[in-house]
Order: C-alpha cells, then structure tokens, then sequence
C-alpha cells in the first residue's frame, strides 16, 4: 500500500503545479505506482499562494485529496505559513532557504533547506527553481526512485530546456544528498 | 376513328420546386409581406442557378420563422433566437453548401441579438434575410426592437417610448460585407439584393420592411395591408450608399431603402485557414476545401 | 468501425480528467466543438481548440452557451460528431437548446464539469448538483442518458462511449463529470486505435422522396437524413409528425413525445452501467456515481472490517436511473445507502424505487469538497445496527 503525500506550495509562476505533475508522473507512468495530483483552484491560484497535492500508492486512490502528509515542498514564505501547521510528526519539510521563513518545529519534524533560487540563477534560468526545489525533494524525501523523477523531468518540461531542467534537477538532486549525509553524519 | 382525349392542363404553382406544396396552404395572413419576400427569395434562388440540394434554410421562431417549412430544401426550424448559431454549425460541417437564415426581427435582433452581431463579426458564409415588420406578429403584437417611436403595439399600449435598433446599421457596424435594405413591395430589387448576398460570400444581411396588417397596422390604425404598401411606395426613398447613420426608421415617415454595403472581406473559413496555415505551414490540410465526411 | 489513428493518442499520459475527456471525444471522431469559457470545463475546450488544426476538426469559441448547444446541433445535422463542455450557469443556458436536441433526436454529447450551485456558487471546486437539471432541466417531458466518471482514465473511456450511445441512439448524451475528476492528474491509458470500437451514425438507406426524418413506425431507431443530398427534409421544435412537419394537436404530441421517451426506454438494458460489487449477500447497499463512488471505497472497506456485510453499486450510467435493479435489491436488503454531492436528488430515485421495502438513507454534502470516508462509514454503522 505504502502511500505517500505531498503536498508542494508557492506563488503563481513559480511552476508550483508542474511540480506536482512531474511527482505525479513519475510515480504512475515511470514507477508502475499510483498517483492523484489535484490543485488548488481558485482566484487564489491566479497570482498569490498556490499549492498542488500528490498522493502515492500502490493500489489505486480512492480518496483523491491529501489528508495527512508526510511532505511539504514550501517556495513561498505565505505556503509555507499556511500548511506549516498541518504537518505531522514523522513528516519532512523541504523548502527554499532564502524565500522561506523558517519557524520552530517540533523534534519529529525534519526540515531541509536549499538556496534554490541561487542555484537556479547560477544554471542561467531562475525559472528552473521549481526543478532545483524537486530535485532537492527527490534527494531528502526518498519516496521516489531518481531516474523516475528524471525521466518524469525529461518528458514534462518544453521541448528544447530539457538539458537545462535535468541540470537543474540533479544539481538539486546533489544537494539533498550531501545535506542529508551531513544530518545523518550528526545524528 | 379514335378520339384523343385531351387532358386539361394540371396547374403548377410557379414557385412549385421550391415550395412544399403539401404544407400549403400556409398560415399567414392575407397580406402579409412573406408571401412576396419568399417569392423573391425562390426567384433568386431559380436566377442563381444553383443546385437546390446545396441550399439550406435555418429558421427561428415567429411568423417569418415558419418560412424554414414551406420552403423545399434542407430545412431547420429551430429555437427562438438561435436560428444563427444553428446555422454556423451547420455551414461549418458543409461550407461547401449555402446557408441562408430567414427571420424575423424579434427572433434576429432581439433574443437572437448577440449571436447576429458575433456572426456578422466573424464574417461567417451566410445570408440572414430578416423580415421586419416592427412587431412580434406570433404572439399577438407586442414591442419589437424595431418598434418606431410612437407606434403602439399589445405592450406598448400609449405608443413605444424606446429607441428602435437601425438595423442596416448594426449589421454593417458588427461587420457584415452585404447590407441592403427593401420593401416588400419593391420585389425585383429585393430579389436582386437576396441574389448578390446569396452569392456574397461572408455575412451578407438583407431587411425587409413588411406589413404585418392583422397587428401592427390595426393596433396603429394604418388601415389595410393594401394600404401599407402604399405607404411603402410614397415614403421609401432610395439611396445606395446611405450613410447608415441616417438610415432610422421613425413612426409612418420615409424608408431609406437600397443596397448599402458591399465590401470584400475574409470569410470566418478563409480566417481560419489563414492562421492556422501561418502556424503549421503545409502540415496543415485547410479546412472545407474538401469537405469529406469524416 | 474503428477509431482512426490520427485522432488517437495511443500510449501511457498523466492526465487530468477534463484533458482526458477531450482526447476521449477526439478518439471518438469528434471534429466539431463548439464552446464558452467556464470554469471549471474550460481545460476540455483548450485542448481541443489546440488539437483540432491538425486533424481536420474545427473548435470555435461561442458568445456564450445558448449559441454553443445550438451551434453542435447545426453541425451534427451538418453530418459531424460534435460536443460541447460547460459547467455551472453555462449548463443552465444550454438547457433550451439541448431540449432541440432532443425534439430533433440530433446525436451530439454535451460534458457538464459541475462546481458548486445555485448560481455563480463555486466555480472553483467540485459538486454533483446539476444531476436533477441533467434528467429534467429542459423543458417538457423526455428521457436522457447520463453517464458519470469517476477518474481521468474514465472521462476519457465515458466520452468514446458517450459518442457511442449518441450515435446508437440519435440523441443527445450528457457526461456528469466534476471538478475534482476534471481537475485531477492520473495516469490515462489510451489504447491503439483499432482497439476502439465506435458506433456510426445511421443514415438513411432510402431514396430521397421516400425517405422521412423521423422514420419512428419501421425503425426502432429512426436513420437520419444527410443534408445536401437531395431529401430536401424538413425538421422543427414543433411537435411533428414522421415527416417533419409541425402538427399542434393532442394526438401527434402523444406520439411524439412517447416515441421520443420510448426508444430510450425501451432499450433501458442495454444503456443502464452498474459496476456492481458484492450485492449478492448484502444487508447493506451503498449507492453512488463519479467521485463520490470512489471516495466511499475507504468507508466500505473499514464497516466491513467490522463484519458488516456491505455491497456497493457504482452507477457509471445515472439516467436513465436502474429502476428494475433497485427494485429488486430493495427487497432483499436491510438498507440502500446514496452518497453524492448535493442535498439529495438521485436518492429520491432510489428511496422511490425502494418504495419502503428498505431503509434508505442519503449521505449528502452541499458539495466544495468530497466527502470525508468518515462521514459515509457512520452511515453504514448507523443502517447497520
């Protein structure tokens, strides 16, 4: 059954939602799970906080909406602020340092920080940074298999960026990885 | 000695190929000005020498709205209104056939306003011949959009206090490329102006003025349909190439009538053709060239 | 007949439902699509609009969803397979035309996305309250099939069959969909075209002058007429006879209107869709249809794991409503449990059929969200004691 889920939140433009596709994606056509992305709709969506939610599973869905997740992916300071709260224990938050005001949580809730935005500037495109944020989350969330994440990459973004956002990804990617260490290193 | 019985000559209605003869007799009533506009139409039609069976008649609802089922074509009586929509779906699936709207005011300006100007605005190939006679007739002579200032009908019982739609004028401002204007009295030129907008492609609109004797002429005290044509032949003026402005009909004063636009413009088709070919270069099949019924 | 490949997108897609819907139309062969702004339907008429240059289809924005219905009817007529997609206050205008439709016995399929109502409601999130408008919101008495999706890869099979049904039976087909189906990426899984059985429309097989459009005395499905090709028929809104022709009298508005009604009823069998599951030995039924019938899967599962024996009916067909099943199960079972999105309107069909030989009971929800799998496992435990 093993179900996992995500919620990723932002401001519009920030390709919050493309996000959760390729989430989405990359569980259920590249690693033979289940997965239900649903949005936030609404004049909200239209500009100012916007979220995306992916449920994972390995049997079908049934209850498309996330109820009790175990990942946010936060790249605005107001997503953050609003689904802060509803994060259980045992559950990761994985957001971008420089956007993202970061609050106290308890023990049992492990935060990871990228300078996303830096490092999508540095690749040349700061509209990368939803892919940088990814592949962060693939590296410190685990819940997904790399290559599925890539391949989910390759095939959703325009035809002609997809070396630029698989740089982005895995550079992401790398991150998490070393932070990680790092944590377990102290742990 | 063997005697050849001759057999009297069977009489033919003129109009006999264009008209369902087995729904005749029709319900309007004597006088009114359909009788002569569909004689113009089947006359342009019999002039145009098109074959029949490319022609469609889409109706709405009303008096005029019947026409749609005393004509012997393809023909579709439909929705108060959206006698126009209809007909876009209809020359869109067979473009290579000539879709002409016949209504009336109420049904085309009124509740069917906003698909006349979006349909004008697009240029799409069709010809809507809309019979104006100031009045909804069907339903007993209430207030049209046409209604003239002054003039009374069931709902404006003191005289019609709103300002009445300049037909010619709407038509040409939403984009229509053919906009005449005639009596039904004045039926070769009006046959003249149904044959060029037929053959018009684009939007091409033709208004005729037409008594309505047991309605609008009784409830203004205009006498009889007899006496409307009269009327029509002492007050309509003609001038092509009116300036549109000046082209309202006020209550019993004169009818600038006349052939008032006539442009050349890119049909809703031709457009769609056009972009899409800017966009995917010869990839792109142009649409209604063969039709096909796939 | 086949689907043809050009139309189809054979392959594995990550979908949302209101995309899966308009590749399940184009599968279909669907080459007319006229449409308005609404959310949240708008997402079908995008992706049309962007597929149709390329494979002979034309897509045009309408000014606004009164001339939309009538326009899929011109072009039906016109000899194409034509749609359209609303939600909310769009359903409520098209209501006139699809009456025509209906009059005119015209093959067409209509996708209503609902969101929240009455009127402007909740355009942004989900409800399934436009069910009772989809039997009855035209004016006048007839029957209507509706069928209702509960995920991405539905929406896409329900429009092929939609199309299907519409062609089968000449006359308009609704698709209830709404927003958090419309609205939700899954895995879509559209298979080769040859694998795609489509129903062509009937024509006629008569000569012009003999030929009539509404052939309801020899034919259980009256064949259409094409246009331009010399039959030169005519058709109204009016009541009319086999011909056409408009009759105004008590007589020809029996047999048109029970002639109308009686081809879909009669064949009532080969419309009606249940997915049925583990009814056989139930004390309790649970009914529902599009997401609601997904989203009460959890609560099955846990009343069940308390022992009670719960069967469920999926309706993939809403209308016309499975009176003959209902009827039956009601006198086998301790109660019929309805779970949708509104305040109660497909339950008083079943509570109707039932007709007190059960306990029914209705979880309702004034729709913005779905429910929550608790509230339906109450349900159960409450019928169930």
């Amino acid at each position: 059954m093993a179900t996992a889920e995500i919620r990723i939140t932002g401001f519009g433009g920030q390709g919050v939602v493309l996000c959760g596709y390729i989430i989405g994606k990359a569980a259920s056509i590249f690693n033979e799970q289940h997965a239900t992305l649903t949005q936030s709709f609404g004049p909200e969506a239209r500009g100012s906080a916007c979220s995306a939610q992916v449920v994972v599973s390995d049997s079908r869905v049934l209850y498309p909406y996330v109820t009790s997740p175990q990942v946010l992916v936060a790249m605005s300071n107001d997503g953050y602020q609003m689904h802060r709260k509803t994060m259980p224990d045992e559950s990761i938050i994985v957001y971008e340092k420089e956007l993202v005001k970061l609050e106290k949580h308890g023990p049992r809730v492990k935060t990871f920080g990228i300078p996303a935005t830096r490092i999508a500037e540095e690749l040349g495109r700061k509209i990368v940074l939803n892919i940088v944020m990814l592949g962060f989350f693939g590296a410190v969330a685990d819940v997904l298999p790399r290559e599925a994440l890539r391949k989910a990459v390759e095939s959703s973004v325009p035809s002609g960026t997809e070396e630029l956002n698989l740089k982005a990804f895995d550079r992401g990617y790398e991150y998490g990885l070393e932070l990680k260490e790092k944590a377990e290193l102290r742990a | 000695m063997s005697v050849e019985i001759q057999q009297p000559p069977t009489e033919e209605h003129p109009k006999e190929k264009l008209l369902r003869m087995d729904r005749i007799p029709h319900i309007w009533c004597p006088t009114c000005g359909l009788g002569t506009t569909i004689t113009a139409m089947a006359t342009a039609l019999e002039q145009l020498e098109l074959d029949l069976n490319d022609v469609a008649v889409v109706s709405g609802i009303g008096c005029t709205g019947r026409v749609a089922g005393y004509m012997k074509l393809d023909s579709f009586h439909t929705t108060h209104g959206r006698s126009v929509p209809f007909a876009l779906g209809l020359h869109i699936a067979r473009p290579d056939m000539k879709t002409i709207v016949f209504s009336g005011d109420g049904d085309l300006i009124s509740i069917g306003g906003n698909h006349f100007i979006h349909t004008a605005r697009r240029n799409v190939d069709m010809t809507v011949i809309c019979v104006n006679n100031f009045i909804y007739a069907m339903t007993g002579g209430q207030v049209a959009p046409t209604t003239p200032i002054t003039a009374r009908s069931s709902t404006s019982p003191y005289g019609n206090y709103e300002h009445p739609f300049n037909l010619p004028l709407l038509a040409a401002s939403s984009g229509a490329v053919y906009v005449a204007r005639w009596t039904a009295l004045h039926i070769r030129r009006l046959t003249t102006a149904i044959k060029e907008a037929i053959a018009k492609p684009g939007f091409s609109f033709v208004e005729v003025i037409a008594p309505c004797s047991t309605l609008y002429a009784r409830l203004n005290k205009l006498g009889s349909g007899l006496d409307l044509m009269k009327f029509y032949h002492d007050n309509s003026v003609i001038k092509h190439g009116a300036d549109l402005r000046e082209v309202d009909i006020d209550f019993q004063t004169k009818i600038v009538v006349g052939k008032f636009v006539d442009i050349e413009k890119p049909t809703y088709i031709e457009c769609l053709n056009e972009g899409n070919k800017r966009v995917f270069g010869d990839k792109y099949k142009p649409y209604g060239v063969d039709h096909g019924d796939s | 007949m086949k689907a043809k490949s050009e139309n189809v997108l054979t392959g594995a897609h990550y979908l949302d439902g209101n995309h899966a819907s308009a590749e399940g139309a184009i599968a279909a062969g669907c080459k007319f699509f006229a449409g308005y702004p609404i959310t949240p339907s708008t997402e079908i008429a995008e992706r049309v609009a962007r597929r149709f240059p390329l494979i002979g289809g034309v897509f045009i924005q309408m000014e606004d969803e009164l001339a939309s219905m009538a326009a899929i009817l011109g072009a039906a007529w016109g000899g194409r397979k034509s749609m359209s997609c609303t939600s909310g206050p769009g359903f409520s205008l098209m209501m006139e035309n699809f009456g025509l439709g209906i009059m005119l016995e015209t093959p067409c399929v209509l996708v209503n996305v609902q969101r929240g109502g009455p009127s402007t409601g909740l355009p942004t999130l989900p409800g399934q309250a436009d069910m009772m408008q989809a039997r009855w919101g035209s004016h006048g008495d007839y029957e209507i099939i509706a069928l209702a999706p509960d995920s991405p890869q539905e929406s896409f099979e329900l429009a092929i069959h939609a199309f299907n049904l519409s062609e089968k039976y000449r006359t308009p087909v609704l698709v209830m969909t709404d927003e958090c189906v419309g609205h939700m990426t899954e895995k879509v899984v559209i298979p080769p075209a040859e694998e795609i059985d489509l129903v062509e429309r009937l024509y006629t097989e008569k000569p012009p002058g003999e030929a009539q459009p509404f052939e309801w005395s020899n034919y259980d499905i009256p064949p259409m007429l094409p246009v331009g090709k010399g039959y030169k028929f005519h058709i109204t809104g009016l009541t009319h006879d086999e011909r056409g022709y408009p009759i105004i009298n008590a007589e020809a508005q029996d047999e048109n209107v029970r002639r109308v009604s009686d081809k879909i009823k009669r064949h009532t069998d080969d419309i009606i869709w249940l997915e049925e599951k583990d009814t056989d030995d139930a004390e309790i039924i649970m009914m529902a249809y599009g997401i609601s019938s997904r989203v009460m899967q959890p609560a099955i599962a846990r009343a069940k794991q308390d022992g009670i024996k719960v069967g469920q009916i999926k309706m993939v067909t809403v209308w016309p409503f499975p009176e003959k099943r209902v009827r039956e199960l009601a006198g086998k079972v301790k109660a019929l449990i309805m779970v949708e999105m509104n305040l109660g309107q497909v339950y008083y069909e079943m509570e109707r059929c039932a007709a007190g030989k059960c306990q029914t009971l209705l979880v309702d929800h004034a729709g913005g969200t779905v429910h929550n799998p608790e509230v339906i496992y109450n349900a159960i435990k409450e019928a169930a004691k």
